[in-house]
């Protein structure tokens, strides 16, 4: 025996990466339909993460957009009480005009509950005898901008507009539900409110509004009108809708345009920071559907352990002839792990593309945007992978502690 | 068989000098299985075997052949005794040095062939040389050889599935020399096939040995002990050499 011959005798075994690599693809592939099989299962994991995360922040982004749309663009000042000593706090009658010149304002209008008493509302010519006819409604007064402010619309007739107001005319605009229950259909013969001893034709039924729901049920006069009528020292509110992103500074402007020697006199009800409120409305609904697809992905890692665990049984002839072949412990431990991280690894790919598809898909049948966090569809190979390799675990590692005599005798 | 004569996965063992030790030596090996109700299979074993050597292992089923021919090829370790190759201690050797000598110096034939269905046969021979990190350019081209030396060229791309017994022992015997090991052991090479076809693998076998392969070959049929150049009685664990 020579040192080189004892040296030749002790060199260990070795497998190159590429060869590892392709003896777990020919592995996975041997079996392609099993393989595919397993695979479902994380795509399905996957796809549930993925298509639940984006169909959430799509969703969530819809709704915050709505939310912008609304909320996050309404102002409404009211007056403070005064202190009895000093002036008292009022909203000027030109506010509309006032605010309007500042930047960021879309539209706004002046809106006041008129005290009418216990005058009841009646429609005439409608009398029915059957049915009671006169009812208790608010009634509002309006300035002719508050219905662009409010986004309201008209269900027939049409909007008061300045001249009405100007001229005192007794004309009202009734709330969809207070026509509904004075029985004003049709505006064709000419029908008129009664409030107490003061009659008002109707010129216009609303059909909706975006904002100041309680219109809807209100009777609604100019404000003109109302001033003669019913004495009215000043608008009780102002209601400005914004810009998108204006309304927190506008919140600031506004009361000193409107009352410059005490802004503070005025109040101011301004909407949450919209980041805020997006950053809870993501928030929650993310926690939702991340249990949602970890539930999912989770049945994905039992059926990639179950399925590896059933190959290395049905494996174990192949697992003692690679072991004779000078594979040792760690060669076959590796090459399993690396079979099931693959196959997380193309259910990952594959299920972040159903997902991405899903999304796409439920966007385009709600005309929504489709939102996707950009790393998702990254992330979602990687935790494939390493869903598989984890999965993978336990049946490599029961695969090397196989003896190799055991494995050989155990099967072809 | 004049194709094996120039088979190239025959390593050929240089020739036997009187004073070198020989290629296989147990001393005293002894193999013991449980410990509650322990089973001695192989008891006190001492056997040589020269570079170059063709014996064959007889014994009854359950005489302890197979444990013998396992820790010959390093797939098991003997709870006493000395396993020295070529002069080194290969049982003291760790496990993935032992399984490097598996890769590089052993060839192993198995009764029940352990051919991979899913892959051709010029893959399965090409797996013999992934263990042993020998380079992949020509791996396919000297799969091809050793196939060519039992006489499967033609039958390099198709299925085991698709082989006779006889041919799918070929391939084994194939993969098994293609790293060119300097000891080929066979566990029952013939045990599953035909009495014609058991004729032509040992004649495989004999022109392999003929260019200088040490094989050693258990079987539990004698007609099939003879072939090889000594024969070693296995019985309860003991090794006996018949003359």
């Amino acid at each position: 025996m020579t040192a080189d011959n004892a040296k030749d005798l002790a060199q260990p075994s070795g497998i190159s990466i590429r060869d590892l690599l392709d003896e777990s693809v020919a592995g996975l592939f041997a079996r392609p339909l099993r393989t595919a099989l397993t695979v479902l299962g994380t795509v399905i994991g996957l796809a549930a993460l993925v298509s639940t995360l984006g169909v959430s922040r799509t969703a969530g982004n819809q709704i915050i957009a709505r939310f912008d749309e609304l909320a996050a663009t309404e102002i409404t000042v009211s007056a403070k009480p005064a202190d009895p000593e000093a002036p008292p706090n009022r909203i000027p009658w030109d506010a509309p005009a006032r605010v309007s010149r500042l930047n960021g304002v879309v539209a706004a209008g002046t809106l006041t509950r008129i005290d009418v008493g216990d005058a009841l509302v009646a429609a005439s010519p409608i009398s029915d005898p059957q049915r009671r006819t006169d009812f208790k409604l608010a009634v509002e007064a309006a300035s002719p901008e508050l219905f662009t402010a409010i986004r309201a619309r008209l269900r027939q007739g049409r909007l008061p507009d300045a001249g009405h107001g100007l001229r005192r005319d007794r004309v009202a605009v009734l709330g969809p539900n207070a026509a509904d229950q004075l029985g004003v259909h049709l505006l064709g013969p000419m029908p008129a409110v009664r409030i107490g001893d003061n009659v008002f034709l109707v010129i216009g039924v609303l059909d909706g509004v975006a904002r100041k729901h309680e219109l809807l049920s209100a009777v609604i006069l100019p404000e003109g009108t109302a001033r003669d009528l019913y004495r009215i020292d000043a608008p009780e509110s102002l209601v400005v809708e914004t810009r998108v992103g204006a309304a927190s500074l506008l919140a600031r402007q506004v009361p000193v345009a409107l009352q410059p020697r005490d802004p503070s006199g005025l109040k101011v009800a301004s909407p949450e920071q919209p980041q805020q409120i997006r950053a809870g409305v993501s928030s929650d609904l993310d926690v939702l559907f991340l249990i949602l697809g970890g539930v999912s992905l989770l049945v994905g890692a039992i059926g990639i352990a179950n399925v590896t665990l059933v190959s290395v049984m049905e494996r174990v002839g192949e697992i003692g002839l690679r072991r004779s072949l000078g594979a040792t412990r760690w060669h076959i431990v590796t090459q399993f792990l690396l079979e099931s991280a693959a196959m997380g690894l193309l259910g990952g790919l594959l299920g972040a593309s159903v997902g991405l598809l899903v999304v796409v898909g439920v966007a385009a049948a709600q005309s929504w945007t489709p939102v996707v966090e950009p790393l998702l569809p990254l992330a979602a190979p990687v935790i494939g992978g390493l869903t598989g390799l984890i999965a993978g675990c336990y049946p490599a590692l029961r695969a090397g502690r196989l003896e190799p005599v055991e494995a050989l005798r155990a099967g072809p | 068989m004049a194709e094996s004569a120039a088979a190239p996965g025959v390593r050929p063992e240089p020739p036997v000098d009187a004073a070198s030790p020989p290629l296989v030596q147990l001393e005293g090996v002894s193999r013991r299985f449980g410990s509650v109700a322990p089973v001695h299979a192989l008891r006190d074993v001492h056997l040589d075997v020269a570079s170059g050597e063709w014996i064959s292992i007889v014994g009854a089923s359950g005489s302890g052949k197979t444990t013998l021919l396992n820790i010959l090829g390093c797939l098991d370790r003997p709870t006493t005794g000395t396993y020295r190759l070529d002069g080194v201690d290969v049982g003291r050797l760790d496990d993935r040095r032992r399984a490097g000598l598996r890769a590089r110096h052993f060839g192993f034939v198995f009764q029940s062939f352990h051919l991979m269905a899913h892959r051709s046969v010029a893959e399965n021979v090409m797996l013999a040389e992934v263990y042993g990190r020998r380079p992949r350019p020509g791996r396919r081209d000297r799969a091809l050889a050793a196939l060519q030396s039992v006489g499967l060229a033609d039958k390099a791309e198709s299925s085991p599935a698709l082989l006779s017994g006889g041919e799918r022992q070929r391939v084994a015997i194939a993969r098994a020399l293609v790293n060119g090991p300097r000891l080929l052991l066979c566990d029952e090479p013939t045990g599953n096939l035909d009495s014609v076809t058991t004729q032509a693998i040992l004649d495989l076998l004999a022109g392999f040995h003929t260019a200088g392969l040490t094989i050693v070959m258990i079987t539990h049929d004698l007609g099939v002990a003879e072939r090889a150049e000594r024969r070693v009685r296995i019985l309860d664990g003991r090794v006996k050499v018949e003359p």
